[in-house]
């Protein structure tokens, strides 16, 4: 069997695909994708999960200084100063969703917004993690599409869930890359396109606190474990998307997360 | 490290058995930060001043991940640099049906189990966009052993004690709470499916006791059991 990385484990690109009744690791492929059994597959005839199995989800609020620039606006507050510490929230398994699904986008809201974002996720867990030590922390990375519906933005326990921690609005995917393959996280291009247009380009040497850091300071209040993922926040260029567009969110080198925006009748509303 | 394989929760040992359908906790808890009047009482004015510019209208809530879960009598120890932690007692609702776009009638027949839940975390001065590290340290969530109930009960409010070295610290009654349980659960589905397995925390009470390193808590309910541990000064 000549799939990349066969006998290697982890030192390739895995997606976890479901495909006639099972979950199954895939590979790519030139034809689409290839299951560990050898199946190869269209790209649309499996359905895509989350490529790991994420345990605690980690985001980050307002890490690329040109996005708070662009927030400038409804933020009550100034935003944080780059010496300030990260802002951070958790979110829940049910807003996670995989690569080419449908996210629900009420007809009612007037601002709904994607947001690329490199995605780190933990391998060796710790506490206390040193920063010199903290990529050998580091798994490997996916990309993630971080929707989020500013209609219900209120100032108690910013960004609250309503707007940040919607069933399937937390798209991750297609692939887990592993760390040795991308190299320095802070050299990738991020792009996003709504219908093929392009709406949002960053790069993550604009970030404000960085993975080495960020892995440190988490680590100094909780307990890292293996398969947590980092969200590291999001570029400038966000706009409004409705009901069947389709965005596709690409980083350099990881992938190009494709989801699309679903009408309420789609979900019985 | 299988990053494929079933991903077992960190404090997946410090979940307690449930020993109904679901039958067991999924590890996800989520919890209303803002739940008590008697919150925005104290904040008087300040609700109406930036940076809230108004009293909250969806349930805010936040979110304890696994790391947060310990064994319910395990000593909790206080973090570095900080010489007391506040006790936030509460009642945690066990789902036991999925709850998705539920309305309150239908709510309380999601509501498997009830429990007795603490909640650890720093005192807050800003409920604007608070530290995460205040209200998500490792250990600061302790859960006793759920108490199966019929939808009657388990939607029901409940009154709860607060003991720090055996002298009442805080009466909590849920039911002076912004929300009634099923109300709660209602509002949090209409955007955020609770599975079956899940835990939603109630609410936590404004001016929960702050405890020192050294002192022993002891928490209780009617017919919910009671959960006690010990808080340690930082190593």
């Amino acid at each position: 069997m000549s799939r990349p990385g066969a006998g290697t484990g982890r030192t390739a690109r895995t997606a976890r695909v479901a495909h006639a009744g099972a979950i199954h690791e895939a590979h790519p492929h030139a034809a689409g994708v290839q299951l560990a059994d050898g199946r190869v597959l269209a790209e649309d005839a499996v359905v895509w999960l989350p490529p790991v199995q994420p345990g605690t989800v980690v985001a980050l609020g307002l890490n690329y200084a040109d996005h708070v620039q662009e927030l400038a606006k409804e933020l009550a507050r100034p935003a944080a100063p780059s010496d300030s510490e990260p802002l951070v929230f958790f979110k829940t398994a049910a807003s996670l969703l995989g690569h080419r699904g449908l996210t629900w986008r009420p007809r009612a809201v007037r601002f709904m917004h994607y947001e690329c974002e490199l995605a780190v996720i933990i391998g060796h867990g710790g506490r206390n993690i040193a920063e010199p030590d903290a990529m050998a922390h580091v798994a490997g990375y996916t990309v993630a599409n971080d929707y989020a519906i500013r209609d219900y933005l209120e100032n108690w326990h910013r960004p609250n869930l309503r707007v940040k921690n919607r069933d399937g609005a937390t798209v991750l995917g297609p692939w887990f890359v592993p760390a040795a393959e991308v190299g320095d996280p802070h050299a990738l291009a991020l792009r996003t396109w709504v219908n093929g247009k392009l709406v949002q380009q960053g790069h993550t040497s604009n970030m404000v606190h960085r993975v080495a850091p960020l892995v440190a300071w988490l680590s100094r209040f909780m307990t890292l474990a293996p398969g947590d993922v980092i969200l590291t926040g999001t570029p400038e260029g966000v706009v409004n998307v409705d009901a069947g567009d389709e965005v596709v969110c690409e980083i350099e080198g990881i992938g190009r997360l494709v989801n699309t925006l679903a009408d309420d009748a789609a979900f019985g509303r | 490290m299988s990053l494929t394989a079933a991903s077992t929760p960190a404090g997946s040992d410090a979940l307690p058995a449930l020993d109904v359908a679901p039958w067991r906790l999924t590890g996800t808890v989520v919890g209303a930060a803002i739940a008590d009047p008697a919150l925005l009482d104290a904040l008087g004015e300040r609700v109406g001043q930036a940076p809230y510019r108004g009293a909250p209208r969806a349930p805010v809530l936040y979110v304890k991940p696994r790391h947060t879960l310990a064994a319910a009598c395990s000593a909790f120890t206080l973090p570095a640099g900080a010489d007391a932690v506040e006790v936030a007692a509460t009642l945690a609702l066990v789902i036991g049906h999925t709850a998705c776009r539920v309305d309150a009638a239908a709510a309380a027949g999601c509501i498997a189990a009830r429990a007795l839940a603490v909640d650890l975390g720093l005192p807050l001065v800003s409920w604007y966009r608070p530290a995460a590290p205040a209200r998500a340290l490792d250990g600061s969530l302790r859960l006793g052993p759920p108490q199966p109930a019929a939808a009657d009960v388990a939607a029901a409010p409940a009154t709860l004690q607060v003991f720090v070295d055996g002298r009442l610290a805080q009466q909590v009654d849920t039911g002076r709470f912004l929300r009634t349980s099923a109300q709660l659960v209602a509002e949090v589905s209409e955007f955020m499916t609770l599975a079956a397995g899940d835990v939603l925390l109630v609410g936590l009470p404004h001016a929960a006791p702050l405890v020192r390193g050294g002192q022993r808590v002891h928490i209780e309910g009617s017919g919910l059991g009671s959960l006690q541990f010990t808080v340690e000064g930082a190593p």
